[in-house]
């Protein structure tokens, strides 16, 4: 099946290799991967700060993108939240626009629930022996209702131990703009966060969204604590032994 | 509260308070789980939510039918009925009855209604003793502060904290322990239900079909401040009706399990009018004031219309990350916490609390908790919106979105951006992480390190792998 790639703009400037697994890991599921190079960024940064008009704009480079894909998959339960949920509101009074916008939603998918849900691929065949903790992200498991496929596939990796993390759908204090705007109080969220990860005794911290990962992986960087953050789709590829060096 | 000083200076300062933390993280815990607990046990609970919307929707849908027959019930059983538009005319009733009864004691149970119009800094204006008898709430008046919590008013407050303030006001010895200081409590407020001329309360529902008050409390105060004084007030928001007793049954269900995870309320109060010939006791005057303090301009506005469903349970309080880690006075308004970062600028208008729905990561943790099922988080993203819209947005950050929207616009000039970017960071970027407090990343690296863009984005990688296999 022919897949279209939405990599959202942290993962391609910031985490380009969660974009390379999750490439590599619908390679391996059987899919054709494509990437159209005229995507940026869903717009979200913009709309959550209350900026409709901007985020339309840049929104609407994703639409063009996409318009031909069969599916669209994305390794950030955020973005997709973004386009699955409000992007037929956003672009309701642009009629050239408003059923495009519509159509993109509707087959628009977070990696992991694409993976479980869709292709019904749960098994990677990797071995990861370490004490892993799962940070479900608030977008992608309170908006897209993502919960059990991250799990599901976790818990198909060979010699992982998934450990509970404390507090786990409390929210990272990471929120975007959120993060800078209110960096107090988004701090003190991000450090409550750091110590739940600690206390659970995990050598990594997995979840589906980069943005919480940047926040709570650079507050535990901060402290030097020794915790692993990757994203769910580079644990399954470097479990899998899909992965290799990316060379610049 | 201060007018000049943002949501973010509060907060700050709140942060800064482990006493505050400790405090608020320790009851909102208790309150969370103990709600989850009761929940799981009564089961079905996603469908009592649906009901609960499905009511509340269906009277804010038809809310002047039933404020009129509701109104029409109260004044057929002998009470005076007050329809106020803001702050102003509430309190002018009040002025009144204060000085048709000569009144000099006034008790009150727990009302945030009262909060919005100040009541009680009115009352003592007027040369009348106002005693909260909610335990909570006389914490508070003790400690000349504001409820922080819907619910649980004191909730800010250490056990210390409350014996000091007790020990101060009774100028007696105390202990931490519950038991003693409740009975302390109690004895002080006993002697005031008896010699109050008027009794408040507010109104957690009003049943339309009887005219009834309906009033939920903990401790049975407000049976005793409804009853024992020979005039009684009630302030009620307007959107506070529900039409049948019926309809009651949900609510006294979704109360209490979603506010402090008990099953059920300990005292559920109906006061139906005044006290008539054969009753044993009850009030011999009943004023009902139905204030509508803003509440009006959301009916019929799409966008912000369900923010009248609201019970004010306190929920979305218990369950927010922000409301835990700053707790109610940093919110600056009457009502804090999630409902409070978007009903305040609501009910407000203009510019007031105009920061608060910035006050939020947009997690929805509300939105789930909430029995109503209020879309808080998608409320705070259009208040912002229309903040935006009227003001133009903060000049700072309009420049700012306006730079995002036309690089990010084209992929090439956002690649571009990005090659600069790489370039720039090449001075501050050490191991992989940023730590250095430049521009907008300030507030992010004072606590957390940022990663360096790598040497290369996806769609470089993209396009290399691509130029590969075409060669291959």
């Amino acid at each position: 099946m022919k897949v279209s790639l939405f990599v959202t703009c942290i993962v391609d400037a910031v985490f380009p290799k969660v974009g390379i697994a999750t490439t590599r890991l619908l390679e391996a599921s059987g899919c054709e991967v494509e990437f159209p190079i005229g995507q940026t960024c869903c717009g979200q940064p913009a709309f959550n700060s209350g900026y409709a008009d901007e985020a339309r704009h840049v929104a609407r480079t994703l639409l063009e993108a996409f318009a031909d894909a069969d599916a669209v998959v994305s390794p950030s339960g955020s973005c997709v939240g973004m386009i699955r949920h409000y992007y037929p509101a956003l672009f309701a009074g642009d009629p050239a626009l408003a059923d495009e916008a519509m159509r993109l939603a509707e087959k628009t998918y977070e990696l992991s629930q694409f993976l479980v849900n869709h292709l019904g691929k749960v098994d990677f065949g990797g071995r990861f022996p370490h004490r892993v903790t799962f940070h479900p992200s608030c977008h992608g498991s309170r908006l897209l209702g993502v919960r059990e496929e991250p799990l599901e596939l976790l818990r198909h990796v060979r010699d992982l131990e998934l450990v509970e993390l404390p507090y786990a759908r409390d929210c990272c204090g990471f929120g975007g703009t959120f993060s800078v705007k209110m960096s107090e109080i988004s701090s003190a969220m991000a450090d409550e966060k750091a110590d739940n990860v600690v206390a659970s005794g995990a050598d990594v911290l997995v979840s589906t969204d980069m943005g919480c990962l940047m926040n709570i992986g650079g507050t535990l960087s901060r402290r030097g604590a020794r915790v692993r953050v990757m994203h769910l789709a580079e644990l399954l590829a470097e479990a899998a032994g899909l992965t290799e060096e990316v060379t610049a | 509260m201060s007018a000049h000083s943002s949501v973010r200076d509060r907060a700050k300062l709140a942060l800064r308070d482990d006493f505050l933390r400790g405090a608020v993280h320790f009851t909102t815990d208790r309150l969370r789980n103990r709600k989850q607990a009761v929940t799981e046990d009564f089961g079905n609970w996603e469908a009592w939510r649906d009901r609960g919307e499905a009511i509340r929707r269906h009277t804010i849908e038809n809310l002047d039918y039933y404020l009129g027959q509701f109104a029409d019930n109260l004044e057929r059983l002998g009470a005076h009925v007050h329809f106020c538009a803001d702050a102003r005319e509430a309190l002018a009733v009040v002025t009144d009855i204060v000085r048709a009864k000569s009144a000099r004691r006034v008790v009150k149970s727990k009302s945030m209604v009262t909060e919005e119009v100040h009541l009680n800094h009115h009352l003592e204006a007027l040369g009348v003793e106002v005693i909260e008898t909610d335990l909570g709430e006389y914490i508070v008046q003790l400690a000349g502060e504001t409820p922080s919590h819907i619910i649980i008013p004191a909730i800010h407050k250490t056990r210390e904290q409350i014996q000091a303030l007790f020990e101060a006001d009774g100028g007696q010895n105390l202990t931490t322990e519950t038991r003693d200081l409740v009975a302390f409590a109690r004895q002080r407020l006993r002697e005031m239900y008896l010699t109050a001329d008027i009794g408040i309360t507010g109104c957690n529902f009003g049943i339309a079909e009887t005219g009834s008050i309906a009033l939920f409390t903990n401790e049975g105060n407000a049976d005793l401040v409804a009853n024992l004084p020979k005039t009684h007030i009630v302030f009620m928001g307007m959107e506070r009706v529900l039409p049948t007793l019926e309809d009651l049954e949900v609510f006294a269900h979704l109360l209490p399990k979603s506010a402090t995870g008990q099953n059920t309320i300990t005292y559920l109060s109906m006061v139906t009018g005044p006290r008539r010939d054969r009753d044993a006791d009850g009030a011999e005057e009943m004023h009902v004031i139905i204030l509508d303090n803003g509440r009006s301009r959301q009916l019929g506005d799409p966008d912000f219309q369900a923010v009248l469903h609201c019970i004010r349970c306190g929920a979305c309080l218990n369950v927010c990350p922000v409301y835990r880690q700053i707790g109610g006075h940093a919110y600056g308004s009457v009502y804090p916490g999630p409902i409070g970062a978007v009903l305040s600028p609501l009910l407000e208008g203009g510019e007031a609390y105009q920061d608060l729905p910035y006050a939020s990561s947009l997690c929805g943790a509300c939105y789930e908790a909430c029995p109503v099922k209020i879309p808080l988080h998608d409320m705070l993203v259009k208040e912002r919106q229309r903040f935006v819209a009227n003001t133009g947005g903060k000049t700072g950050e309009k420049a700012a979105f306006t730079a995002y929207a036309v690089t990010f616009a084209d992929h090439r000039r956002y690649l571009g951006a990005i090659r600069v970017a790489r370039r720039l960071q090449g001075g501050f970027a050490r191991d992989g992480v940023i730590r250095a407090k430049i521009g907008p990343l300030a507030g992010w690296t004072e606590r957390r390190d940022f990663p360096a863009l790598g040497s290369q984005t996806f769609r470089e990688w993209w396009m290399t792998r691509k130029r590969g296999t075409r060669r291959g």
